[in-house]
């Protein structure tokens, strides 16, 4: 063997396919093309739209009347990647919505204790599904879509097929906006407080990163990259700082959306870094593999129906607070929104591929093609058509992709620079190799 | 070859290559109209891959020489060109559909219709006949999933005779038949060459072939050893010779001689197959392994090496009935999987694609897969750690990758194999049961496997390498155990035993009087 491997990229001059390092590692590419995507359908609605749809208060719009549907989608990508799937979530949201505002109605429970029976009642609901899937073997399919009629049947039985309504504390806790503190100024002033952290957090974890790598010796990017990223994350997060921070007084960034980008870092970091997080990867990438790596196939099952259940708990929470009541027909359809979210965002039927953040720039997608169409006046039954529409194309490319061995056309592109890359590198470890017998035609295809 | 005799089918110099191997090298077979033809060989000798040629799986052009059949070359494109031309091929693995009906999977795609609407009453008719001429007494309206394997074949025969055939290719129709059923089939193919059917039968049965063919074809390595008229002077001595005669080069490393105590033992280990409570996969097994040692399962298909260590590797596989193991003279209880690693053991699985790797992983994530503690603190994994042990694998074993980002799906199956055995490794077993480490790949990397095992060895790990291939196991192992029917038969030491005496052992006969 040559000499360390680690050390040498450090030398390395600009190479071209370092650019996409900025991006993160080959992983991440395929997200790369729906937050193309994204980009490129926000750019659409906000010529067709005239600039409103990047106004201040419709972001704001955008973040509260979808971050449900966002919250289901992370849920979801969990769900599907260990190879199933779940039916009942709008059902179990409308049901958990209505047991909580009759709660808090009936025996006078404060907004809090509301929340906590709704996350309880969302478990246990999830620890119900998950033991039939996990521990008797019924397909999640078919557990789900029992679930689903089940919970839709109970929500009527509980609120008599009436509106509930839920008291105003409850509302503001879970949709309202952050106040108005501190000096007057054109922005709300919390919001500003709340970018300025986000940025402080995100230089701290790049610079964080680089230092442990060093002390550790191990494979550094080129410092322009980690400059780079850095800088194009932080004006993302300062520009929708302003934008969220410039609405109309009274306005912030949506309490909403905080408890959204709480749960999403989360479980972001609960599936990309997480013993746990592994192992829902191995039992639907495998089943049999991980259970012969030591891994408990089954409580991993469990967990993911649990946590789906409890997400799908919040979500209809969420939903009763921006209603302002819960009733028959909440969460009608919401499950075929996330899953929609969850295919666009590059998971695979099959499981074992996706991610949380594929997932939510999916729901993303959803979200802002409801409301551009919308914002042009689209009516429902054209906008259910051009919905399905974006599902049916965006999963057939990445299908077309996958059959081609590749993820999507920005990583045809990449992977050739990639191999040529690669290629390179064989040829510098291979002559230090001892071995005598040639390299043969293994390697990277 | 004599020119004047009838020769039904000849196969002349078939060469076919796959990547980086030549599975079949210049290989001639001859069968004459009317005979049972065997052919012998160790597995991977190429054997399966010769039927393949004929039966056109693998279709004309993909393969070098020629098949004349009735005199005329031919050029099989697929499965139902041979077919066609009256070649019927029974597999291992039966190809019947186990919920539908005796007749309805003997018609099976050419049934018997008007306009597409098929005829039932007929099909009973002539399936009713079929089974009459294979002695099986059962109602053609009985779904296949009711009848027994045994009987199963059966059926398999049935459907050849009704495509009307001219040459029936066997792949080992008896390694799942229990004597009695054994003895049927083998008087059935007996039968039908007395009306005219000409068979090929694979088979590690030497007995069975002894007792019925006419002519044996020997094959090793790819290669066509000889031919041999069955006239009373053919024993199983001979056909074993035939069978395994090559020279060991020095394929090997050299064995080493610290092995240690006795620190891994089973005892009276029995285990009963999944689906059939009656049939046991493992009888009252024992065995030890030294520390520094490298302990050999032999045994043919189906002798139940795999299933014994599946199940010692936290019952993986049927239900123990009993057995107890200890590490150190202390028992253990390896009940799943997670116990039996953290006791200190491995298993690497003969079937690295469906049960060692998951194949979405990059060569880091499948290399850590099996003790994600080992880079987790509270169950957050540190991803730089992972990378580093990663590396540290890919360039000790000599992984052939850029990285350890490159996915394990592109890697060939030598380097998927080593992958199997980093992850094996970075689990820090003190048991490494191997089974068929070397299956599959080219040469080149079987060596290097051999290397790690033998370094593993010699750091003090005991090793259970279970093989197909005898010289394999005379070559690594220290000492061997032969297993047959779920029983071991014998222990041996390596140093001392020939590939004859093993195969005695592996498949004791009544005249053999093994262990």
């Amino acid at each position: 063997m040559t000499g360390d491997t680690a050390a040498r990229p450090q030398k390395r001059g600009f190479a071209l396919s370092d650019v996409w390092l900025i991006f993160g590692r080959r992983g991440s590419l395929k997200q790369l093309g729906i937050l193309g995507a994204l980009v490129v359908i926000i750019a659409i609605f906000q010529i067709w739209t005239g600039g409103t749809t990047l106004a201040p208060g419709n972001v704001i719009n955008i973040v509260q009347a979808y971050s449900f549907i966002l919250l289901l989608s992370v849920g979801m990508v969990m769900v599907i990647i260990a190879g199933h799937i779940d039916l009942s979530v709008g059902s179990v949201a409308a049901f958990v919505a209505i047991v909580v505002a009759t709660a808090m109605r009936d025996w006078e429970l404060p907004w809090w204790g509301g929340v906590l029976l709704g996350i309880a009642l969302g478990a246990a609901i999830g620890a119900f599904q998950g033991f039939w899937v996990a521990y008797i073997g019924v397909p999640a399919f078919i557990v789900t879509l029992a679930g689903m009629l089940i919970w839709r049947g109970a929500q009527q039985y509980v609120g008599q097929a009436q509106t509930v309504a839920v008291p105003a504390e409850f509302r503001q806790a879970l949709y309202g906006f952050m106040p108005e503190v501190g000096p007057p100024t054109p922005y709300n002033n919390l919001t500003l407080l709340l970018g300025a952290l986000v940025v402080a957090a995100i230089v701290f974890f790049q610079w964080r990163s680089r230092a442990k790598r060093k002390k550790l010796n191990a494979i550094l990017e080129p410092l322009w990259v980690t400059l780079t990223r850095t800088g194009i994350l932080c004006a993302v997060v300062i520009y929708a700082t302003l934008l969220f921070g410039s609405g109309r007084v009274g306005t912030s960034f949506p309490i909403s959306g905080i408890i959204l980008a709480v749960l999403i870092i989360f479980y972001a970091f609960l599936t990309s870094r997480t013993t746990l997080g592994r192992h829902i990867y191995a039992v639907g990438g495998n089943r049999r593999a991980a259970e012969l790596s030591g891994v408990h196939a089954r409580r991993t099952d469990f967990f993911v129906m649990m946590n789906m259940s409890t997400l799908a708990g919040v979500a209809g929470m969420l939903w009763a607070a921006r209603a302002g009541a819960a009733g028959p027909g909440d969460g009608t359809g919401w499950e075929l929104d996330a899953i929609a979210g969850v295919f666009i965002g590059g998971a695979a039927v099959a499981g074992g591929i996706g991610t949380v953040f594929g997932s939510v720039i999916g729901g993303l997608v959803m979200a802002v093609l409801n409301n551009g169409l919308q914002l042009v006046g689209i009516t429902t039954d054209r906008m259910q058509i051009i919905k399905g529409l974006v599902l049916l194309v965006a999963v057939g490319i990445d299908v077309l992709n996958k059959q081609q061995g590749r993820f999507s056309f920005i990583g045809i592109m990449l992977g050739r620079l990639r191999a040529t890359r690669a290629q390179q590198e064989v040829e510098e470890i291979s002559p230090g190799s001892q071995r005598p017998d040639p390299p043969g035609k293994s390697g990277p295809g | 070859m004599a020119e004047d005799v009838n020769h039904l089918l000849q196969m002349v110099n078939i060469t076919k290559r796959f990547p980086g191997v030549t599975a079949l090298d210049s290989v001639n077979l001859a069968v004459r109209e009317g005979e049972i033809h065997a052919i012998c060989g160790e597995n991977g000798a190429g054997k399966s891959t010769l039927m393949k040629v004929l039966s056109g799986v693998y279709p004309a052009g993909s393969y070098e020489g020629e098949i004349v059949y009735r005199g005329e070359v031919q050029r099989f494109g697929n499965i139902a060109a041979s077919e066609n031309a009256g070649i019927v091929i029974i597999h291992q693995e039966l190809a019947l559909v186990p919920e539908l009906s005796i007749t309805e999977n003997i018609f099976l795609g050419h049934e018997l219709n008007r306009l597409g609407v098929i005829d039932w009453d007929e099909a009973r008719r002539r399936t009713a006949e079929l089974l009459q001429q294979v002695d099986l007494n059962e109602d053609p309206d009985t779904p296949v999933k009711y009848l027994g394997v045994g009987k199963q074949q059966l059926v398999e025969i049935a459907k050849a005779l009704e495509k009307d055939v001219q040459l029936l290719i066997l792949d080992e129709p008896t390694a799942a038949l229990n004597e009695r059923d054994s003895q049927h089939l083998l008087r059935l193919i007996t039968g039908l060459r007395d009306r005219g059917v000409t068979s090929i039968m694979i088979s590690h049965k030497l007995g069975e072939i002894e007792q019925i063919a006419d002519t044996i074809t020997i094959i090793r390595d790819g290669k066509t050893i000889e031919t041999l008229a069955v006239d009373g002077t053919i024993d199983e001595d001979r056909i074993i010779r035939g069978m395994v005669g090559r020279t060991l080069g020095n394929r090997f490393p050299d064995r080493s001689s610290r092995v240690g105590e006795v620190f891994f033992e089973v005892r009276d280990w029995t285990v009963q197959h999944p689906l059939d409570p009656s049939r046991l996969v493992a009888k009252n097994a024992a065995f030890t392994v030294r520390r520094g040692e490298i302990v050999g399962f032999a045994g043919l298909m189906g002798a139940g090496r795999t299933e014994l260590a599946m199940s010692v590797f936290g019952n993986q596989y049927g239900t123990r009935m009993s057995g107890e193991a200890f590490i150190d003279g202390r028992p253990v209880k390896l009940r799943n999987v997670k116990q039996a690693i953290s006791a200190g053991l491995a298993y690497v699985s003969e079937d690295r694609k469906s049960l060692g790797l998951n194949l979405l992983d990059p060569i880091k994530r499948a290399i850590v897969s099996a003790k994600l503690s080992r880079i987790s603190t509270g169950g957050v994994i540190d991803e730089l750690q992972e990378t580093r042990h990663a590396e540290e694998y890919r360039r000790d074993l000599r992984i052939k990758a850029a990285d350890v980002e490159v996915g394990v799906d592109t890697l060939s199956g030598g380097n998927q194999q080593k992958v199997v055995l980093a992850k094996w490794m970075f689990s820090e077993p003190e048991l490494l049961i191997l089974d068929e480490p070397t299956r599959g790949i080219d040469v080149g990397a079987k060596a290097e496997i051999y290397q790690i095992m033998r370094r593993l060895a010699e750091s003090g790990k005991g090793i259970v390498l279970i093989s197909s291939e005898l010289p394999e196991l005379i070559g690594m192992a220290d000492r061997i155990y032969t297993i047959f029917e779920g029983e071991i038969t014998a222990e041996l030491d390596a140093a001392d035993v020939d590939q004859e005496t093993l195969m005695r052992h592996m498949a004791p006969t009544k005249k053999g009087s093994a262990a």
